[in-house]
């Protein structure tokens, strides 16, 4: 569904990404695992269009990536859950949501994606009228993936879903990821809590210092010494 | 019954809300630009100046009549908002806002000589005298109460429109995240063309409601443009609700200050507020607690 090839990305003389190469197969859920800077964010962005790269090629489903204007990524079918959430705080639940669903394709289907949305986080039906940032971190969490799914995509982009969480929201979250999992949707995440993530994704990539150090399935990489020793502190 | 003073006092308060209304539909077109763009039209009131001709020119050369020539002049103003918007704004929004605000500085001039080579220094107006409504003694004129009610009417529909509609919405939405608006499939470029055109839009409104109250010539911007500056500065930039706050309370220090004194002193009582608050409130009205 998802291949990049030979990545190059970064900021002004800073680069971020050097040669990066991964796929997403269609129905997968894929984990892009690494420390903190190792361009896991990066690799997000380019994916989504919010930067571009210096040399490589991104496609979804045959079409590029990178030839597509930003606004029109999203029609690829990709959403992206950015670091941090990024909700708009001031707008109501429901504004935020309703911005998940600004493309005209996402527009006529609103009514039936915010009953998806309230049928998977009951919680943002209770808080619809709800100004965004005033919500607990889980909740906003809740809203910015609900937001993300308002578009109907085909390729879900999580950033760190459980940075700044309480580690009994991280479990909910991670529970929450199964099971759009399990609707069928396709999923990449990046994450630094290794050991949570490993469980939920198919296969993981090992981004480290902007490149890919080592890939493989889920058991595979919980088994491998080296992450054992780095990420899970065993 | 009443006293004749407080007979004077209620019709300057109520002149006061109707002047409030019609500097609040001001603030909003500035505020907005402010806020979803983050750059300030320096050359707002010119646009409103280059709409009163236009409302002359319909009606006075054109012989339309009033409610033909007004719709006409909105859009002609809009158009103008978005063609400022192209060709001055966006090719400076990545540059340092000092930049931004000589160029927009730079509009008004233009804007001023241009009118004044077109126009000539003469003062014109539409030839419209409307009645002047009595009512318990007091007197209101017909084209200010007009004024409040179509300036209240525009408000409304901006209203309507910023929270009814996905590109409203977005609107909203921008000034909080600029950054994301690409990955809810928003093209931001297309955002603040339509800003720039509702902008424009609410100037040409209030250059319809202006020209039956002032004289027209090319400075004519002068007599509100710093006016609705302060306006927004005291209800904090971009902020839609301290703008409409605080030309309410601007018009009504103009309106009671220029009952006890005259006119001007009104505006240098409203001025002199201004500096305390700025003190007080710097970052306006209804700043937001952080």
């Amino acid at each position: 569904m998802l291949e990049l090839n030979s990545v190059d990305a970064g900021y002004g003389t800073f680069q971020a990404l050097f040669g990066v190469s991964l796929h997403v197969n269609t129905g997968e859920a894929v984990g892009v695992i690494g420390p903190n800077g190792a361009g896991k964010t990066t690799l997000m962005r380019v994916i989504s269009g919010l930067i571009r790269p210096r040399a490589g090629a991104v496609s979804m489903e045959g079409c590029d990536v990178l030839k597509t204007p930003e606004h029109r990524i999203v029609g690829l079918g990709i959403a992206h859950v950015p670091e941090n959430r990024r909700l708009f705080p001031r707008l109501t639940v429901e504004d935020n949501l309703k911005m998940g669903a600004f493309m005209p394709e996402a527009r006529a289907r609103y009514a039936e994606r915010l009953a998806f949305v309230f049928d998977l986080f009951p919680r943002m039906k209770e808080r619809r009228y709800q100004l965004a940032g005033t919500m607990s971190g889980g909740e906003q969490q809740m809203c910015a993936i609900g937001r993300a799914l308002m578009s109907d995509p085909k390729l879900l982009l999580l950033d760190e879903p459980s940075a700044g969480l309480a580690p009994v929201v991280v479990q909910q979250v991670f529970e929450l990821v199964r099971r759009i999992r399990s609707g069928g949707l396709t999923v990449l995440i990046v994450e630094q809590n290794v050991q949570q993530v490993l469980r939920v994704v198919d296969r993981a990539y090992l981004l480290e210092a902007g490149s890919i150090r080592s890939s493989g399935k889920s058991s595979e990489m919980l088994a491998d010494d080296s992450i054992r020793q780095a990420y899970l502190g065993v | 019954m009443m006293e004749i003073f407080d007979i004077y006092l209620l019709e300057a308060m109520v002149n006061g809300i109707l002047l409030g209304g019609l500097l609040a539909l001001l603030a909003l077109g500035l505020n907005l630009i402010f806020g979803v763009i983050d750059v300030t039209w320096i050359c707002y009131a010119e646009l409103v100046m280059i709409g009163m001709y236009g409302m002359y020119y319909l009606v006075q050369y054109f012989g339309l009549p009033y409610y033909a020539a007004a719709p006409i002049t909105i859009l002609l103003v809009a158009a103008l908002g978005a063609l400022l918007h192209l060709l001055v704004i966006a090719p400076l929004l990545s540059a340092p806002p000092i930049n931004q605000l000589l160029a927009t500085g730079g509009v008004l001039f233009v804007l001023q000589s241009v009118a004044t080579v077109a126009f000539g220094i003469d003062f014109r107006n539409l030839g419209i005298r409307l009645p002047v409504l009595q009512f318990a003694e007091m007197h209101f004129s017909y084209s200010r109460l007009l004024a409040f009610a179509a300036a209240l009417i525009g408000m409304v529909l901006v209203y309507l429109f910023m929270t009814r509609t996905y590109v409203g919405t977005a609107i909203r939405a921008i000034s909080q995240d600029r950054q994301i608006m690409a990955l809810m499939g928003v093209d931001t470029r297309r955002i603040y063309l339509i800003t720039s055109a509702l902008g424009g839009a609410l100037a040409g409104l209030a250059s319809c409601l202006l020209v039956l109250q002032y004289d027209i010539h090319p400075f004519v911007g002068l007599s509100f443009g710093p006016i609705t500056f302060l306006i927004c500065v005291l209800g904090g930039l971009g902020n839609f609700v301290g703008g409409f706050v605080a030309a309410f309370v601007f018009a009504e220090i103009i309106s009671l200050g220029g009952l006890f004194s005259d006119l001007e002193w009104g505006y240098v009582l409203a001025f002199a507020f201004f500096i305390v608050m700025m003190f007080i409130r710097p970052a306006g009205l209804l700043a937001r607690r952080s």
